[in-house]
């Protein structure tokens, strides 16, 4: 990987967007066949003291990578801009074409906040999505680029306590499109369950499931709840408040018409965030088991009949990296059943819940 | 409790549920299985994409225990797989596969799959879909189907039966309408998987995005706007030792009758009303039927074919075509097939459509370029510049698959002088996300049930038919010698004759 690279000290937004203007033409002038990559601005506010971490995760993400990032590190006291621009690329071989990413790192103080916006507009690639991640806060920030961002990616898990951290998704999510992390640490869980219902003759014990237990590691309370609140959403339980137990332990009751579902959140002591197995319990004595394991998730059945089947179901781990891409990945798309799951989610702390 | 008619918990969801499934590969030591397939079930598993419940058996002419198979497997995975291996994945993708040796035509063999297939439903617990992939050469096709049918394994009780067939399906239109007949004649039309791996670019499946999500081009997309249609599809190699094969097909069997005419129908179909199996699949036949076949005596006026001589390619002297190991030294096997059609409907009548494809020409390049009619009137002078050209709407299906705009622009100067520029997208460029390999999207389509993206009975008759005067009359001359173009050129000159006056073939 090849790399050209800016920096001023004391700069401006426009002398930022000056100097990516001048490398893309210099570059596109020296290789026809470089083009600059044109799918998402990714705009990162960041405490300066964690900017290398953050800076490492993001070079995680792999193939998701987008297109222009601007990392903002803010450093308490400082009064003045620093900038920094990368433009890298791999110099095509043959016929291709090669791509360009371009990163931009900001130094800016508190102060700058408050009227980001001016800031971020002028160094954003125009004509193309932004999405918006401040894994740190800054709430001023948020506020300040709300009107140009066009996406939000949160992590519902970040954060002590999930009640606060889904409502905060609620209210963001009232004004801009979001993609919660925690929720997509439940797409494999979701798919599972939708696959294992889908048979025509297994749809109807969605209707009596009874009892739904979820286990995740102690930090990923939300991505439990999400889970919960789609079953709920997707089922049309009336969820009631858990109760908090021993061990971070919460469990309680969802209404689901004639019968109520007993919900169960249960932490584990697994290393990574995210859930680590869901239990889907009918009346009639069938049950499913989905675990994290070796290559995928072992599942565990027992039937009315006194049959016990296990076997795994295949799927590599994304890991934290794969799901920071995945979030970038999902600034483009739109998946309608969070804002529901994420409503029945809360309800499971007393707020009232949306009608799914 | 009333049963729900549809899963509530789809919705939202990118991957859709796919039904428990026993695949069974015939051919599966074959090459196809080796580089594609393999592979791609891999890499589904790797995506958490195959069914909760998924069985692989292969079956093969080749002696090997289960274990010696699970090798072979192994090994194609780790050499052809887009994603590197997770170990744990592998081994559980791999811990139950089958292997069944034997010749297509023994009844033992089907039994024996009978019996594994039963055994595997009860190891489930419920009874599995099952897909019967044939990725063998041809000839055995209508060996397996009828094996399949006598062994009772066409249809399966509690679950679903399908049967995926790689091209080529058929020689020719007789040979097709016998091999569809023989098909039919054990399983249903629903059942039936023809694959085109083509179809399941994500580029070709993007020219229907193209034209029906935007507004911008199906006002000129007819008879009125357009000129003339150019569709490429060059290859820089030659045979790489596939003589056997390619001596029996020859290119207008090998990509004009199954992936350049499949590009044609996309390119030229009316727009379906839905973006469903058989919707589509009528739309593309409709338009099928209205390229008329020539008439044996026409076609040296609209089909032109040649053979690739010795020449330089990248810069290394290469060997003819005849020169190749396993060619007949008086071969009149085509490597370049090239060809003019016009579609017989009020959007197209009078649009020629040109096609060609050739091995060892200059550059590997596969294309749809459609151009426009140049402007009525110009008020602009043409001096010191190469002036105003008809506008060249490119589609790139590869290397670099993208869509390029070629319009009028001012040079900048005090002189009002034009000259074309382009308006360029790549995907490459436009999306974060990795297209999936063709083969990922088809097994998963086929297992799914999904029929869009494969080709229908009718659909394939009606290609061969558009084929089959051109393949007599080229079997029937054989007095004048084949025309040779030197490996790495632009192709044959005598190509050039299939043009309308003003037109001429894009460089390669």
């Amino acid at each position: 990987m090849s790399e050209d690279v800016w920096s001023e000290r004391e700069t401006s937004p426009d002398a930022v967007d000056a100097a990516l203007r001048e490398m893309l033409r210099a570059r596109h002038t020296a290789n026809h066949a470089l083009v600059p990559a044109r799918v998402l601005n990714l705009v990162v506010v960041v405490d300066r003291a964690w900017k290398g971490e953050i800076a490492n995760r993001l070079e995680r993400v792999g193939r998701y990578h987008a297109s222009r990032t601007v990392l903002c590190a803010v450093e308490p006291g400082r009064t003045t801009i620093d900038a920094r621009v990368v433009m890298s690329y791999d110099e095509p071989t043959g016929d291709g074409l090669g791509v360009i990413l371009e990163q931009v790192e900001i130094d800016l103080g508190e102060m700058h906040l408050e009227n980001l916006e001016s800031v971020i507009d002028p160094i954003r690639a125009p004509e193309i999505p932004t999405m918006l991640w401040c894994p740190h806060g800054h709430a001023e920030a948020i506020n300040s680029l709300l009107e140009i961002a066009d996406v939000i990616l949160l992590d519902s898990d970040d954060g002590p306590d999930p009640a606060i951290a889904l409502a905060r998704a609620a209210e963001l999510l009232a004004s801009v499109y979001v993609v919660d992390l925690a929720w997509l640490r439940t797409t494999p869980w979701r798919e599972r369950l939708a696959a294992s219902f889908d048979p025509p003759g297994r749809r109807e014990l969605l209707l009596q499931i009874c009892r739904l237990a979820t286990r995740h590691q102690a930090s990923s309370t939300a991505s439990a709840a999400l889970l919960a609140g789609w079953l709920a959403s997707r089922l049309r339980w009336e969820p009631t408040p858990l109760s908090a137990h021993a061990h971070g332990e919460l469990s309680g009751l969802a209404h689901a018409g004639d019968h109520d579902v007993a919900v169960q959140l249960d932490s584990s002591d697994q290393l990574v965030p995210g859930l680590t197995g869901v239990t889907v319990a009918v009346q009639e004595a069938w049950s499913l088991a989905l675990d994290r394991g070796s290559g995928g998730l072992c599942a565990h059945r027992s039937s009315a009949d006194g049959t016990e089947t296990s076997w795994l179901v295949l799927g590599a781990s994304r890991g934290e990296g794969g799901i920071l891409g995945e979030g970038v990945r999902q600034a483009l798309l739109r998946d309608p059943t969070y804002g529901p799951a994420l409503s029945c989610a809360r309800a499971f702390w007393g707020a009232e819940a949306a009608t799914a | 409790m009333t049963a729900l008619a549809e899963n509530p918990l789809v919705q939202g969801l990118e991957r859709l549920p796919v039904h428990p499934t026993a695949l069974v590969i015939f051919g599966a030591t074959g090459d196809l299985a080796h580089r594609k397939l393999l592979p791609a079930l891999y890499n589904l598993a790797h995506e958490g994409a195959l069914p909760e419940r998924f069985e692989l058996v292969g079956v093969s002419r080749s002696t090997y225990a289960h274990e010696e198979f699970r090798a072979i497997a192994r090994e194609s995975i780790a050499r052809f797989s887009r994603t590197k291996p997770d170990p744990a994945v592998l081994d559980g993708l791999l811990a139950d596969m089958r292997y069944i040796p034997g010749v297509f035509d023994d009844d033992s063999v089907y039994a024996e799959l009978g019996r594994t297939l039963d055994e595997l439903d009860d190891k489930a617990g419920y009874p599995l879909s099952r897909v019967f992939y044939l990725s063998t050469a041809p000839q055995f096709f209508p060996v397996i189907i009828g094996e399949l049918g006598e062994a009772g394994l066409n249809r399966a009780k509690g679950g679903e039966t399908r049967v995926v067939i790689e091209k080529p399906f058929g020689y020719d239109l007789a040979s097709a309408r016998k091999l569809n007949a023989q098909v039919l004649g054990v399983f249903d039309e629903s059942q039936v998987f023809r694959i085109d791996h083509y179809l399941g670019k994500e580029t070709v499946q993007n020219m229907m995005a193209l034209r029906f999500a935007n507004a911008l081009f199906e006002p000129v997309w007819n008879r009125n706007y357009v000129d003339h249609v150019q569709i490429t599809a060059a290859e820089d190699i030659g045979i790489e030792g596939r003589a056997g094969y390619y001596e029996g097909a020859g290119a207008l069997r090998d990509l004009v009758q199954n992936h350049m005419l499949q590009l044609v129908a996309l390119l030229t179909m009316e727009p379906p009303t839905a973006f469903e199996a058989n919707r589509l699949r009528d739309e593309k036949l409709k338009v099928l039927e209205a390229i008329v076949p020539p008439a044996i005596e026409n076609v040296p006026m609209m089909a032109s074919r040649a053979q690739y001589g010795p020449g330089v390619q990248a810069g290394v002297a290469v060997r003819g075509y005849r020169e190749e190991d396993g060619v007949a030294p008086e071969s009149r096997t085509e490597t370049y097939a090239a060809l003019r059609l016009q579609i017989s409907n009020w959007r197209w009548a009078g649009v020629p459509f040109y096609l060609r494809t050739g091995k060892r020409l200059a550059r590997k390049v596969t294309e749809i370029e459609v151009q426009l009619k140049p402007v009525p009137h110009l008020a602009f002078q043409n001096q010191g510049s190469v002036g105003v050209q008809p506008n060249q709407i490119v589609i790139t299906v590869q290397p670099d698959e993208g869509v390029s705009i070629s319009l009028g622009a001012k040079i900048p100067g005090p002189r009002m002088r034009i000259r074309p520029v382009n308006m360029e997208f790549h995907y490459g460029t436009s999306f974060v996300s990795q297209s999936p390999e063709a083969y990922e999207r088809l097994i998963l389509d086929a297992m799914r049930g999904d029929a869009t993206l494969f080709t229908r009975n009718d659909e394939i008759e009606a290609l061969w038919g558009i084929i089959d005067p051109i393949l007599t009359a080229w079997k029937e001359e054989t007095a004048s010698p084949i025309p040779q173009y030197p490996a790495g050129s632009q192709g044959p000159p005598e190509a050039n004759a299939l043009l309308q006056p003003g037109h001429s073939w894009r460089r390669l």
